[in-house]
C-alpha cells in the first residue's frame, strides 16, 4: 500500500511546490482546504440551502421546480402551540413530543454516556492485564450496524425475550419491558450508550495517555489523594479532550435515530419518538410526505445545536482563559 | 493456570492487590459480559431454525428434534419419547398427527402403527446448527460480487476522506489566514445536520451529477463528512508549532511538512478516525438504497436487508448475512487497534 | 453457477457490454415476501428463452426500498421499468398503460375489478398492473386450545363481540397468554372497522375516518381488559408494522387476525404441534362480516425506453397457465379470475394449509364494496399510517379515543392538503 501512496504524494508535491512560491504561505492554506470545501459544499452545504428551499414550499412534489413557494407557512405550523410545555395543545403536537423527548433524551444520554466512558477510560488506563482484550471490547459493539444493535436488544426484551427467561428463571418474574413508556425509554437511554460508550471511550483514552506520567508522579510524592489527583491533575489536563467528546455526544445524541427507530419504532405510542425520527417519517417514509415540514423541523434543530455548540465552545474557551 | 493467577493478582506494579484493583477488574469483567454477551448470542441464534428462534422461553445453543430414517416411508420421520401407557420409556417415530392424536411407529417395526394421545409424546432433540442458514446464502446470489462492492465503497471512500479531510484539517490548525474562523464554523456548523434529513437534496445533487446507481455515488458523497475535520483538527492543534518552524527552516515545502510530519505524528487520531470511517461505509445502509437500485451494485447491507418482505422477514438468512458481514469489520478492526495501541503510546508516553 | 442479478442472462450482458446495446435491457424490481422473486426469476427466464431480444434482470431489493425510495425515484425519471409494488392507486401517475400492447378484453376478463385498483378514478380505463399476489385479511384460531378447554368454537355469522368472549374463556382455561391479537398496521384493522361502520369515505368520495370510532372504542377496550395482547400495538411507535405470529406459533394465542400470506409460515413452523384452522373475517354491530383485500401487482412504468418489452413481459406474466404456476408455487391467492375458478393446487402444501387457503378463498364474497374501494384508493397509505400512529396513541394512553380521532381528521386533512 505504501509503495503505491508514496510515490503519488511526491507527485502532488510538484504543484503544490509551485502553488507555495505563486501564493505564499499562508494563501496556501485555501489549497489544502480546496477539495474538502468542494465536497463539503457540494454533498453537505448545498443540501441545507435546499432544504431551505423546501422548507419554504408546499406540496409533497420532490423536485423543487414544481413547488409552490409558502413563505413561512411550514414554521408557522410547527410553531402553533398554545403552551409549548404541553404537546396536546399543538398543532404539530408530534412534533413537540419529538422535541421534549429528545430534549430528555440528550441529557441523560450525554451525562451517562461521558459518565461511563470516562470511568472505563481511567480504568482501562491503569496497569492492568490484557489491555488491549478489554479495550476491544469495549469498542466492540460500536461495530455494530445500528438494526443489528436494535435488533439483538429487541430480542432480549421483547415479552418472550432472553431477559424475561432469566428473570423466570431466577424467580423474579418476567415483565413487558416494551409496552411501558418509561422502561421503553431507559431502555434507549441504555442500548445508545452501549453501543457509542466504545468510541467516547478510546478518545478519551488517548487524552489520557498524553497527560505526562511525572505529573501524576510528583502527586504521589505529595500523598495527594486519588480523588484530589484526579480532580487537581486529570480533570484540567483532560479537558481539551472532553471538550470534543461532550460536543460530538452532544451532536450526536440529538440525531439519535437508526437504533431507537429500528429499537421502538418511536413507541410505545410516541414515548421514544425522537426528533429526527419525526423529520424522517414526516419527510421521506410517510405518506405523502411533507418534505416542507420535515425541511423547516430540520432547520430548526440544526439552528438549536449550533447555539448549544457555541456555548460549549464559549464555555470552554472562558474557562481556559481563566 | 499460573498465568490466570498472575493475571488476577495483576496491580498498579506494586505487588499487593489494592482495593481499586478488585474494582477495575470486576467493572472490566462485568463489561465483557455486557458487551460482548448479546453478540455471542447472535451468532449462536444465527445457527437456529425458524421454529427455534420463535421459541420461548429461548435457548442458548441450537437445537432441533431428531429424525429417523424409517423403511417404507420417504421422508425422515420426527421421534418422541412416549411418557405414559404400554409404550412408556420406548423411543417411537411419529407418522402422522392430527386433532390432539398422533399415529406412531417403532423404528424397528414399521408396519405396525400404533395410536395415542399426542400429549404422551415428548420430542426428543439435540443440539444441531443449522450450517443450511449460511450455506443457502452462497446458492441464492452472488455473496462475493457484494462483498466486493462493499469492499470497494469502504476503501475509496476511507482513503479519500482520511487525505481530504487531513489537509483540511492541517491547513485550519496550522495556518493563520482570514476567513479561517468562517471555514471552522462552517464545519462546525454542518456537523448539526445528520444525513438522514437531508436525504431528498441529497439525492437530487447526486442524480444531477450523474452519480446514481454508482458506486461513486455512494463513495463520494460519504467522503464529505465533517467529524473527521473536526476529530483531526483538535489532535493536530497539540502539535508543537517549533516542529513545523524547523521544518521550514530546513527549506522543505509546505506539502513535505503536511505528508512527512503531521501525518505521522498525528497516526493515533487518523487511526481513529480510519476506523470510524470503515465502519461508517460499511455499515452504511439508508444512502447505498437510495443511490444503488440494480442489483450488481449492491452492498452487503442492501442484501442483508433485502430478506425483509412487507409481511415476512427470512430471520435466519438474515441472521446468518448478518454474521458474514459483521466478520470482515470484526477483522479489520482487531487488526487496526494495535496501531491505536502503538500511536497512543508512543506520542503519549514521553 | 448463479450471478448476482438471478438473471440467466447478466453474465452474458456484463460480458458483452456495448456490443449487446442491440438486447433490450428491463429491469424489474422485486422485494420478496417469501419466495416471489426466485419464481419470477425461473418463469421469466423461460420468456427470455422465447424472446431472444428482451433481457429481463431482476433486482431484489428490500421492501423498505419499493415504499420509500422508488416514488423519489421516479419522481426523477431515474425508476426500474417494472415492479412490484403495493402502493397500488398512490403511483398511478408513473404507470405505463399496457392498453395499446395486450389484449384488453383478456385482460378484462381475468383481472375484472382488480385493475381499478391501479387507476387514477374517474373515467379512467387504462391498464397498468396485474395483480399478482391477491391476500385477504382473516383470522387463523388455534383449535386445539377451543378443545382443551372444551369451548365450542363460534360458528357462521358470529361476531367480534363472539370471537372476544369465546377465546378469553379458551385463555383462561388453558395456558394460553393471550386471547387475541391483530397485526399493527392499518390495513388489518380497516375490515373489522368496517363491520364496526367505519365508512372511509365521504360523500364526495374523499378519504374521512368518518365512523372509524367505535371500533377505535372497542379496541382501545380490548387492549385494557387484556383481550388483545398488548405488546403488538403498544411496544411500537410511529407506523410500524408488527405481528403476532410468534405467539401464536407458540401456542400463545387463541385468535390472531392476520391474513391470508401467513398461511405457508404456520404451515411450516406450527407443523403438527397443535390444529389451526382459518375462519375468516367475524362480523360486526354495522353489520358486514369483512375481511380487507390488499397484496402487490407487477406495473410498467410510463419512463421506461422499452414500452413494448415490458408490456410483454407483464403480458406473459398474466398468461393463464403462467399465472397458475406462481401461484401455485408461490402459495398465493390468485387474482386471475380464470385461474382462480379453476382452482389452484398449491405446491408443497399440507392439508392444512389448502383448507386454509381454501378458507380464505371462500371469504372473498365477504368482501364489502367499502373495504374494496379502500384499497384502491391513492392516499390509502397516508390513511393506515395515521390509524397505526393515532389508536396507538390511545392505547398506550397518551391521548382519549376521542382525542385521537380528532387528530386523525386533522391528519388527514393535512395530508390532503399537501398532497396534489
Amino acid at each position: 500500500m505504501l509503495s503505491i501512496i508514496s510515490p503519488l504524494m511526491r507527485l502532488i508535491e510538484i504543484p503544490m511546490l509551485a502553488l507555495q512560491r505563486l501564493l505564499g504561505i499562508n494563501r496556501l492554506a485555501w489549497v489544502f482546504l480546496l477539495p474538502n470545501l468542494v465536497l463539503f459544499g457540494l454533498f453537505a452545504f448545498l443540501p441545507v440551502i435546499l432544504n431551505f428551499f423546501y422548507a419554504t414550499s408546499g406540496s409533497d412534489n420532490v423536485m423543487l421546480a414544481d413547488r409552490p413557494y409558502v413563505g413561512a407557512r411550514n414554521f408557522v405550523t410547527l410553531m402553533d402551540c398554545s403552551s409549548y410545555l404541553d404537546p396536546n395543545t399543538c398543532r404539530e403536537d408530534k412534533f413537540w413530543r419529538a422535541v421534549w423527548n429528545t430534549s430528555w433524551f440528550v441529557t441523560l444520554q450525554v451525562g451517562f454516556m461521558v459518565g461511563f466512558s470516562l470511568l472505563t477510560a481511567i480504568i482501562l488506563n491503569r496497569d492492568i492485564r490484557a489491555r488491549g482484550f478489554f479495550r476491544s471490547v469495549f469498542f466492540f459493539p460500536v461495530l455494530l450496524s445500528p438494526v443489528v444493535v436494535a435488533l439483538i436488544w429487541k430480542w432480549i426484551l421483547q415479552r418472550e425475550g432472553v431477559m424475561n427467561a432469566f428473570l423466570d428463571w431466577t424467580g423474579i418474574g418476567g415483565y413487558n419491558w416494551l409496552v411501558d413508556a418509561q422502561w421503553a425509554f431507559t431502555w434507549s437511554v441504555f442500548i445508545s450508550v452501549w453501543a457509542h460508550m466504545g468510541f467516547y471511550t478510546l478518545i478519551l483514552l488517548a487524552g489520557l495517555q498524553a497527560i505526562p506520567r511525572d505529573v501524576y508522579e510528583a502527586a504521589t510524592m505529595d500523598r495527594a489523594s486519588p480523588w484530589r489527583t484526579f480532580r487537581r491533575i486529570t480533570l484540567p489536563l483532560l479537558s481539551p479532550t472532553m471538550l470534543v467528546v461532550l460536543v460530538l455526544a452532544l451532536i450526536k445524541g440529538v440525531q439519535t435515530f437508526d437504533e431507537i427507530y429500528a429499537f421502538t419504532g418511536g413507541g410505545p405510542g410516541t414515548a421514544t419518538t425522537f426528533i429526527i425520527q419525526y423529520i424522517y417519517e414526516e419527510g421521506f417514509a410517510g405518506a405523502p410526505r411533507l418534505f416542507g415540514l420535515a425541511a423547516a423541523a430540520s432547520l430548526m434543530v440544526a439552528i438549536v445545536l449550533l447555539i448549544l455548540t457555541l456555548i460549549q465552545l464559549w464555555v470552554n474557551r472562558r474557562n481556559a482563559d481563566g | 493456570m499460573s498465568r490466570i493467577f498472575s493475571f488476577l493478582t495483576a496491580t498498579r506494579g506494586k505487588g499487593r492487590l489494592h482495593w481499586t484493583d478488585w474494582v477495575s477488574y470486576g467493572y472490566l469483567l462485568f463489561g465483557v459480559l455486557l458487551m460482548f454477551g448479546p453478540v455471542v448470542w447472535l451468532v449462536l441464534s444465527s445457527f437456529k431454525t425458524p421454529n427455534e428462534l420463535d421459541r420461548f422461553p429461548p435457548r442458548f445453543l441450537p437445537y432441533a428434534q431428531d429424525v429417523a430414517e424409517v423403511e417404507g416411508f420417504e421422508e425422515p420421520l420426527l421421534l418422541f419419547t412416549v411418557t405414559e401407557g404400554d409404550l412408556a420409556g420406548q423411543i417411537v417415530a411419529q407418522t402422522r398427527r392430527a386433532a390432539g392424536r398422533a399415529e406412531v411407529v417403532l423404528p424397528d417395526d414399521p408396519e405396525n402403527r400404533i395410536r395415542m394421545p399426542a400429549a404422551n409424546l415428548e420430542a426428543i432433540e439435540g443440539i444441531a446448527f443449522a450450517t443450511e442458514n449460511y450455506t443457502s446464502l452462497f446458492e441464492r446470489f452472488n455473496f462475493l460480487r457484494f462483498f466486493w462492492n462493499s469492499t470497494f465503497i469502504t476503501v475509496m471512500a476511507t482513503l479519500i476522506m482520511l487525505l481530504v479531510n487531513s489537509m483540511a484539517a492541517f491547513a485550519l490548525s496550522k495556518y493563520q489566514f482570514r476567513g479561517r474562523t468562517a471555514v471552522l464554523l462552517m464545519v462546525v456548523g454542518t456537523l448539526m445536520i445528520p444525513q438522514t434529513v437531508v436525504l431528498v437534496p441529497l439525492f437530487l445533487i447526486t442524480f444531477e451529477l450523474g452519480m446514481l446507481n454508482s458506486l461513486w455515488g455512494v463513495i463520494i458523497p460519504g467522503a464529505a463528512t465533517p467529524t473527521g475535520v473536526f476529530l483531526l483538527r483538535q489532535y493536530m492543534i497539540t502539535i508543537p508549532d517549533e516542529i513545523l518552524d524547523a521544518a521550514r527552516m530546513d527549506k522543505a515545502s509546505e506539502w513535505k511538512i503536511f505528508w512527512r510530519i503531521i501525518i505521522p505524528l498525528s497516526a493515533p487520531a487518523i487511526a481513529v478516525l480510519a476506523i470510524l470511517a470503515i465502519m461508517w461505509r460499511w455499515n452504511d445502509f439508508l444512502w447505498p438504497l437510495i443511490v444503488l437500485t440494480r442489483s450488481e451494485n449492491f452492498t452487503l447491507q442492501l442484501a442483508l436487508n433485502s430478506f425483509q418482505g412487507e409481511l415476512q422477514t427470512d430471520w435466519p438468512s438474515l441472521l446468518a448475512m448478518t454474521v458474514l458481514t459483521l466478520l470482515p469489520i470484526a477483522a479489520v478492526f482487531m487488526f487496526l487497534q494495535k496501531y491505536i495501541a502503538t500511536g497512543i503510546a508512543s506520542t503519549g508516553g514521553k | 453457477m448463479k450471478m448476482t442479478t438471478m438473471s440467466t442472462t447478466a453474465i452474458a450482458a456484463l460480458v458483452a457490454g456495448a456490443g449487446m446495446a442491440s438486447a433490450q435491457e428491463v429491469r424489474f424490481m422485486c422485494y420478496s415476501d417469501g419466495n416471489e422473486c426466485e419464481v419470477y426469476e425461473d418463469v421469466l427466464g423461460r420468456f427470455e428463452a422465447e424472446n431472444p431480444g428482451i433481457d429481463v434482470v431482476i433486482d431484489v431489493v428490500p421492501y423498505q426500498s419499493i415504499l420509500e425510495n422508488l416514488p423519489v425515484q421516479l419522481a426523477a425519471g431515474t425508476g426500474p421499468d417494472i415492479a412490484k409494488v403495493t402502493d397500488l392507486g398512490g403511483l398511478n401517475e408513473y404507470y405505463l398503460d399496457l392498453a395499446p400492447y395486450v389484449d384488453r378484453e383478456y385482460w378484462e376478463e381475468s383481472f375484472g375489478d382488480t385493475l381499478d385498483w391501479y387507476r387514477a378514478g374517474g373515467d379512467d380505463d387504462g391498464i397498468y398492473g396485474m395483480h399478482s399476489q391477491l391476500t385477504i385479511t382473516g383470522a387463523f384460531v388455534n383449535a386445539t386450545l377451543f378443545e382443551q378447554a372444551g369451548v365450542e368454537m363460534p360458528g357462521e355469522g358470529a361476531t367480534w363481540d363472539d370471537w372476544a368472549a369465546a377465546s378469553r374463556e379458551v385463555a383462561e382455561a388453558t395456558e394460553a397468554s393471550f386471547p387475541m391479537a391483530i397485526d399493527r398496521s392499518g390495513h388489518r384493522v380497516a375490515g373489522p372497522a368496517i363491520s364496526y361502520g367505519a365508512l372511509y369515505f365521504d360523500d364526495e368520495g374523499n378519504g374521512s375516518f368518518e365512523g372509524f370510532q367505535p371500533f377505535a372504542e372497542a379496541f382501545v377496550a380490548w387492549n385494557e381488559d387484556g383481550t388483545m395482547a398488548r405488546d403488538v400495538w403498544a411496544s411500537q411507535g410511529g407506523s410500524t408494522y408488527q405481528d403476532a405470529a410468534q405467539e401464536f406459533i407458540n401456542g400463545d394465542l387463541v385468535f390472531y387476525y392476520s391474513g391470508s400470506w401467513q398461511v405457508g409460515r404456520m404451515d411450516e413452523q406450527v407443523g403438527d404441534f397443535f390444529d389451526w384452522q382459518v375462519i375468516g373475517s367475524p362480523c360486526g354491530p354495522a353489520g358486514p362480516c369483512s375481511g380487507m383485500p390488499g397484496g402487490a401487482g407487477v406495473v410498467g412504468f410510463e419512463q421506461t425506453e422499452n414500452p413494448e418489452a415490458v408490456a410483454a413481459v407483464i403480458d406473459y406474466l398474466a398468461q393463464e397457465d403462467v399465472y397458475a404456476e406462481v401461484t401455485a408455487r408461490t402459495r398465493n391467492l390468485p387474482a386471475h379470475l380464470g385461474v382462480a375458478a379453476a382452482g389452484v393446487e398449491f405446491e408443497n402444501a399440507s392439508p392444512a394449509a389448502q383448507d386454509a387457503l381454501n378458507a380464505f378463498a371462500a371469504s372473498l364474497p365477504d368482501v364489502s364494496p367499502i373495504a374494496f374501494a379502500y384499497q384502491g384508493y391513492a392516499s390509502n397509505r397516508a390513511m393506515f399510517g395515521i390509524t397505526v400512529e393515532r389508536l396507538s396513541q390511545a392505547i398506550v394512553g397518551e391521548l382519549t379515543v376521542a382525542e385521537a380521532m380528532e387528530r386523525a381528521e386533522d391528519d388527514l386533512e393535512a395530508a390532503m392538503a399537501e398532497a396534489n
